[in-house]
C-alpha cells in the first residue's frame, strides 16, 4: 500500500509542479498575466491534497468491479443526494447562471427553473426502477430484455457522445477559468485537470469520485450561502432594496426585473424546456449515481435531497447575480465598460468585493474543485460505457471481473487523455453549441430508449435501435443546422433550424421511431422482447432479484 | 424469475395494490409539475405584461415569488412522494417479498 501512496503522491506533484513553476514565472514577468493569486493557490493545493488522500483511502477499498463502478453500492441517500447535486452544480452552472442573472436579470431565473424541474420527473418515473433494474450503467436498464449487442452499442454510443461533448465544455471552461483566476497558462491548467482526474478515477473509482463530489458540493453550497447572506446583509435583508440598488446601477433600467424576450417564442421555450428536463434524465454520469445506493428507498431519498440542494443553490445563484449587479462597482473590475473576464466572472468578482483576497481565493479554489469533481464523474461514466457496456457485454462476454476493471482503468486513461487533447484543441473555438448538443442527444437518444424500455410492453429491439439512432442523428443534424453552428460558427447566414435546442422535434422523432418500428416488428426476437416485459416490470416494481449492496 | 414466481407475484393483492397506487401517484405528480412548469412558460410567452406587476415595495415584480414558488413546489412534491413511498409502498413491497422468498 505504501507504493500506492507514493504513486498517488507523485501524481499530485506532477499535476501541481507546473502550477508552482508558472506562479514563479508570472511574478518575474510582471504585468503580462493576472497577478498570481496566492490565497487561491494555497487553498487549491490544500483541496488537491485532501482529494488525493481520499483517493488513497478509496483505492484501498476498491477491489471488485462493483466497488469501481458503484462504490460498492454502499452510499447513503443523503450522500448520493449531495453527489448528484454536485454533478449538477458544475462550474458552468454556478458561474453561468450567476453570469446570466448578472446580464439579463429575471431571465436567468427562468433558465434555472428549467434545469430544476426535471428532477421531480426523474424521481416519480425513473429513480426506483433504475435502481431495481440496473447494475452499473443506465445501459443495463435500457438493454434489459432486448438483444444485448445492438441496444448496448446504441446506448453506449449515446453515453460516450454526451460524455465527450460535456467534457469539452468543462475542459475549455476550466482552462479559461484557471488562466484567469490563478494566472496559470491555459494548456498547463488543462493538463493538470487531466492528470488529477485520471488519478482519482483509475485508483479510487466511484468511491473517490463520489467523495470528491460530496466535499465540493458542501464547499460550494457554503461559499454561495455566505455570498448570498453578505449581499442581503448589505441590503438590510430587503429584496426591494436589492432590486432598487441593481436598477440604479443600470441607470434606472427596470427591464432586468422582468422577462426580457427570453421566452418570446413559445416553440423555442418549450423546446428548451424539453432539452433541459429530459436531457437531465439522459445524462449518463448522473444516472450512474443511482447504482451507488443500496436499494430503491435510498435512490428515491437521494433525489429528494438533490432537488432540495439544487433548488436552494439556484435561489442563491439568483441573489448572487443581482448582488453582482448592485455591488460590483469600481474601475478595477471593468475593462471597456465590460466585466473583466466576461459576465461569467460576476460571482468571482462579487466574492472579492465581499470578502477580499482570501474569500476570492476560497471561491476560486471552489470553482476549480467543481471542475475537477464534475470532470471525474464524466470520465468514470465514459469509461464504464466502454468497459462494461462495450467490452464486457459485447466484445468479450466471458470477461472476468478483473479483466473488466482493468479495461475500465485503461479506458479512464484514454478518456482523460482525450479530455486534455480536446480541451487544448477547442481552446479558441466557440463551444456554446457543445452543451446544447450534449443535452439534445441525452434527451433524444438516451432518454426515450430508457423510459420506453421501462414503461412500454410492446417495445422491441428493432424499435429501440432504429428509434434511438434516429433520435441521435436528428439531434446532431438539427444542432449543426441551428443558429450556433450554422450562423455563428460556420457563418452561413440565417439558420435552417431556428432553434438552439431542437429537442422538441428530435425527441418526438425518437419516440415515433421507437413506436413505429416496434409495432411493425413481427420477428421472433420481437415476441421474445415482449415476453420479457413482465419479469422486468415485476423486478422494477418490487426490487426482487435486484443487485444488492456488497457491504 | 421463473414463470411460476411471476404468476404468484401477479396474483398477490399487495402487488396489485402497489402497482396501482404507485403508478397513479407517479403520473399525477408528474402531470402536476409539467402543468406548473409549462403553464409558467406559456404565461411568459403569451402574457409578458403580467410579469411587470409589482407586488411588494416598488421593485419586486410578481415573477420573483412565482419563480421561487415553482422551485419550492418541486421540492415539496418530491418530499411528498418520498414520504408516501417510505410509509406505504415499502410496506407493501416487504409483504410481497415475504410471500415469495
Amino acid at each position: 500500500m505504501n507504493s500506492l501512496f507514493k504513486t498517488l503522491f507523485s501524481f499530485m506533484l506532477l499535476a501541481l509542479l507546473p502550477m508552482v513553476a508558472m506562479a514563479a514565472g508570472t511574478i518575474e514577468s510582471d504585468g503580462t498575466k493576472v497577478a498570481t493569486n496566492w490565497p487561491a493557490i494555497s487553498m487549491f493545493v490544500a483541496f488537491v491534497g485532501l482529494t488525493i488522500y481520499i483517493t488513497y483511502w478509496a483505492a484501498k477499498r476498491t477491489k471488485s468491479a462493483k466497488d469501481f463502478y458503484a462504490a460498492g453500492g454502499g452510499i447513503t441517500g443523503l450522500q448520493n443526494g449531495l453527489a448528484i447535486a454536485g454533478d449538477y452544480m458544475s462550474a458552468a452552472s454556478f458561474l453561468g447562471i450567476t453570469g446570466m442573472v448578472y446580464l439579463k436579470g429575471y431571465d436567468g431565473l427562468i433558465f434555472a427553473i428549467g434545469f430544476l424541474v426535471g428532477w421531480p420527473i426523474i424521481l416519480f418515473l425513473m429513480s426506483e426502477r433504475l435502481r431495481n433494474l440496473g447494475k452499473y450503467t443506465f445501459t443495463d436498464v435500457a438493454a434489459y430484455r432486448f438483444k444485448q449487442t445492438p441496444v448496448r452499442v446504441l446506448a453506449a454510443f449515446g453515453s460516450i457522445a454526451v460524455v465527450i461533448l460535456y467534457l469539452i465544455a468543462q475542459m475549455v471552461g476550466a482552462g479559461k477559468l484557471i488562466e484567469l483566476l490563478f494566472g496559470l497558462d491555459f494548456d498547463y491548467a488543462v493538463v493538470m485537470v487531466g492528470i488529477l482526474i485520471i488519478a482519482y478515477v483509475t485508483f479510487g473509482g466511484m468511491l473517490a469520485t463520489t467523495w470528491v463530489q460530496i466535499i465540493k458540493a458542501v464547499l460550494l453550497l457554503s461559499g454561495a450561502t455566505f455570498i448570498a447572506i453578505a449581499v442581503m446583509y448589505q441590503m438590510d435583508f430587503s429584496f426591494d432594496t436589492l432590486f432598487k440598488t441593481a436598477v440604479e446601477k443600470r441607470d434606472g433600467d427596470m427591464s432586468i426585473l422582468f422577462s426580457g424576450g427570453f421566452v418570446s417564442d413559445p416553440i423555442n421555450a418549450i423546446s428548451l424546456g424539453i432539452a433541459l428536463m429530459f436531457g437531465t434524465a439522459g445524462l449518463p454520469h448522473i444516472l450512474m449515481r443511482f447504482f451507488t445506493v443500496p436499494d430503491a428507498k435510498e435512490a428515491r431519498k437521494s433525489v429528494f435531497y438533490a432537488t432540495g440542494f439544487i433548488g436552494y443553490f439556484y435561489i442563491l445563484a439568483f441573489i448572487i447575480g443581482f448582488g453582482a449587479v448592485a455591488l460590483i462597482v469600481g474601475g478595477e473590475f471593468f475593462a471597456d465598460g465590460k466585466l473583466i473576464g466576461g459576465n461569467n466572472m460576476a460571482a468571482i468578482h462579487l466574492s472579492n468585493v465581499i470578502g477580499g483576497d482570501y474569500f476570492l481565493g476560497f471561491i476560486s479554489a471552489v470553482a476549480f474543485a467543481t471542475i475537477l469533481a464534475v470532470v471525474s464523474g464524466l470520465t468514470l461514466a465514459g469509461a464504464s460505457a466502454i468497459s462494461h457496456d462495450i467490452y464486457a457485454n459485447v466484445i468479450n462476454k466471458n470477461a472476468t471481473e478483473v479483466q473488466e476493471t482493468k479495461v475500465a482503468r485503461y479506458a479512464t486513461i484514454v478518456i482523460g487523455a482525450l479530455a486534455i487533447i480536446f480541451g487544448i484543441g477547442f481552446k479558441d473555438q466557440n463551444i456554446a453549441f457543445v452543451v446544447a448538443l450534449a443535452f439534445t442527444i441525452a434527451a433524444s437518444a438516451n432518454f426515450p430508449v430508457l423510459i420506453m424500455s421501462m414503461y412500454w410492453k410492446n417495445m422491441t429491439t428493432r424499435g429501440a435501435v432504429i428509434g434511438g439512432w434516429l433520435g441521435l442523428s436528428s439531434a446532431v443534424i438539427m444542432v449543426l443546422l441551428g443558429p450556433v453552428v450554422w450562423t455563428q460558427i460556420l457563418d452561413m447566414g440565417a439558420a435552417i433550424v431556428p432553434y438552439k435546442f431542437p429537442a422538441l422535434f428530435t425527441v418526438t422523432i425518437a419516440f415515433i421511431g421507437i413506436w413505429f418500428f416496434s409495432i411493425t416488428d413481427k420477428s421472433a426476437r420481437a415476441a421474445e422482447d415482449k415476453e420479457g416485459f413482465e419479469a422486468q416490470f415485476i423486478r422494477s416494481q418490487t426490487g426482487i432479484g435486484a443487485e444488492g449492496s456488497s457491504h | 424469475m421463473d414463470q411460476a414466481k411471476i404468476e404468484k407475484i401477479k396474483s398477490l393483492p399487495e402487488y396489485q395494490q402497489l402497482v396501482k397506487e404507485r403508478t397513479g401517484l407517479a403520473w399525477k405528480l408528474s402531470i402536476a409539475i409539467l402543468v406548473v412548469y409549462y403553464g409558467y412558460i406559456m404565461l411568459l410567452a403569451f402574457n409578458p405584461e403580467f410579469f411587470t406587476t409589482i407586488v411588494s415595495g416598488e421593485y419586486v415584480s410578481i415573477g420573483f415569488p412565482i419563480g421561487v414558488a415553482i422551485i419550492v413546489f418541486s421540492f415539496l412534491l418530491t418530499g411528498y412522494y418520498v414520504k408516501k413511498a417510505n410509509d406505504d409502498f415499502d410496506e407493501l413491497t416487504a409483504k410481497i417479498k415475504k410471500e415469495v422468498e
